[in-house]
């Protein structure tokens, strides 16, 4: 079956990743600008990371057949840093025009810090006038429930904003419904220890339906699996859940947010089941 | 919208019993380990109280376990923190709820 993996951090993977991503039915990746593992000094570094996610890292995937877009941003973990994150947006509009920038990503808080609240306002207000589409990054364990509720709040200052232009990703059972029911998209990411199993992503399908919610691996240079989605199908059909739901999730709800981009060209045609 | 989903618990346990037994067994050799190495610490760390708070939880009669537990471990606070502390998570919240 044919997917998209919305969220996949492949500066960090081998080439051999995106060919086992190709032969499991990836079609499409899109890379989230992220946390290296350590902070970068400069807003040059910065600069450099995005000409690799905007120039090396597509034609990397085109040698497999996998179109590769990419979100621009100050990603969370460096956010606290003010003086280097004003920086950083400063130079993000002149990226924006380019081909396979779908728009601003991912952004969110980390500790939910105040500087992190004012570096993700202002990258809210940058997307905001850009009308970028925004992913966004909610934290890890005990800090997610504060960190998606504390970014919603900051997104419903921002009146005009249509919150069906926005996916808030990383998503559990405690914020799940609270990000649908306020008309944003939700990315459930399948990640071995810290995010959400397979299992506890079809539950939630199977408790939520599958309207406005995407999955993904979220494969980075941590423990992760570049082919997550695939075992989440796996998982689908262990469960007896018919093809075209599953279709559904893994590839027509990604194409449907992301084609709001107008960059994002990936047939929509239905696929047969097993194939 | 929810999907009923197409097995049944009987098909349920059947498929999933043996998984969840083992992971079950691997919780259990934790709390064993943690034992042989300081039988008190425990009652010590914020993060192995919030897991025995966990265990009672399950022991419950539910439903939703695994959004009560979600909560139970997470930051209960909207507040910003002034400065950053540490870049990581610990999995369990340490403040006053």
């Amino acid at each position: 079956m044919k997917y998209i993996d919305h969220h996949a951090h492949m500066v960090s993977r081998t080439t051999d990743d995106y060919q086992h991503m190709a032969l499991t039915g990836c079609v499409a990746v899109t890379e989230p600008a992220f946390w290296a593992g350590w902070d970068r000094s400069t807003a040059d570094g910065m600069e450099d990371y995005f000409r690799q996610l905007t120039e090396f890292e597509p034609r990397r995937a085109a040698q497999f057949g996998v179109r590769h877009y990419c979100w621009l941003a100050m990603n969370p973990k460096e956010s606290d840093n003010r003086e280097l994150s004003r920086e950083v947006l400063k130079r993000i509009p002149a990226f924006l025009d380019r081909p396979t920038v779908l728009g601003i990503g991912e952004i969110g808080m980390n500790r939910i810090t105040r500087n992190e609240v004012a570096t993700f306002d202002e990258q809210v207000e940058l997307a905001h006038a850009h009308r970028q589409l925004i992913l966004i990054h909610t934290p890890h364990l005990e800090d997610k429930l504060k960190g998606t509720r504390v970014s919603i709040e900051v997104l419903r200052r921002y009146r005009s904003l249509d919150p069906g232009r926005v996916l808030i990703d990383h998503a559990e059972e405690h914020t799940l419904e609270l990000i649908l029911e306020h008309g944003y998209w939700a990315g459930l990411t399948l990640y071995p220890q810290t995010k959400v199993s397979p299992q506890r992503a079809v539950d939630m399908i199977e408790q939520y339906g599958p309207d406005r919610i995407c999955v993904a691996g979220a494969c980075d240079w941590g423990p992760s699996d570049p082919i997550a989605v695939p075992r989440f199908v796996m998982e689908m059909r262990r469960r007896r859940l018919p093809e075209d739901l599953i279709e559904r999730v893994v590839f027509e709800n990604p194409a449907r947010f992301l084609r709001q981009s107008g960059k994002f060209h990936v047939d929509l045609e239905p696929v047969a089941a097993g194939t | 919208m929810t999907i009923q989903s197409p097995l049944d618990a009987p098909a349920l346990a059947d498929e999933y019993f043996i998984e969840n037994r083992n992971r079950l067994l691997e919780l259990a050799a934790f709390l064993d380990r943690l034992d042989r190495a300081d039988p008190t610490r425990g009652s010590r760390d914020f993060r192995l109280r919030a897991l025995a708070d966990a265990l009672a939880i399950l022991a419950g009669p539910g439903p939703n376990y695994v959004s009560q537990i979600q909560e139970l471990l997470s930051d209960p606070t909207t507040e910003p923190i002034a400065a950053l502390d540490r870049k990581s998570a610990l999995g369990a919240y340490g403040g006053k709820k």
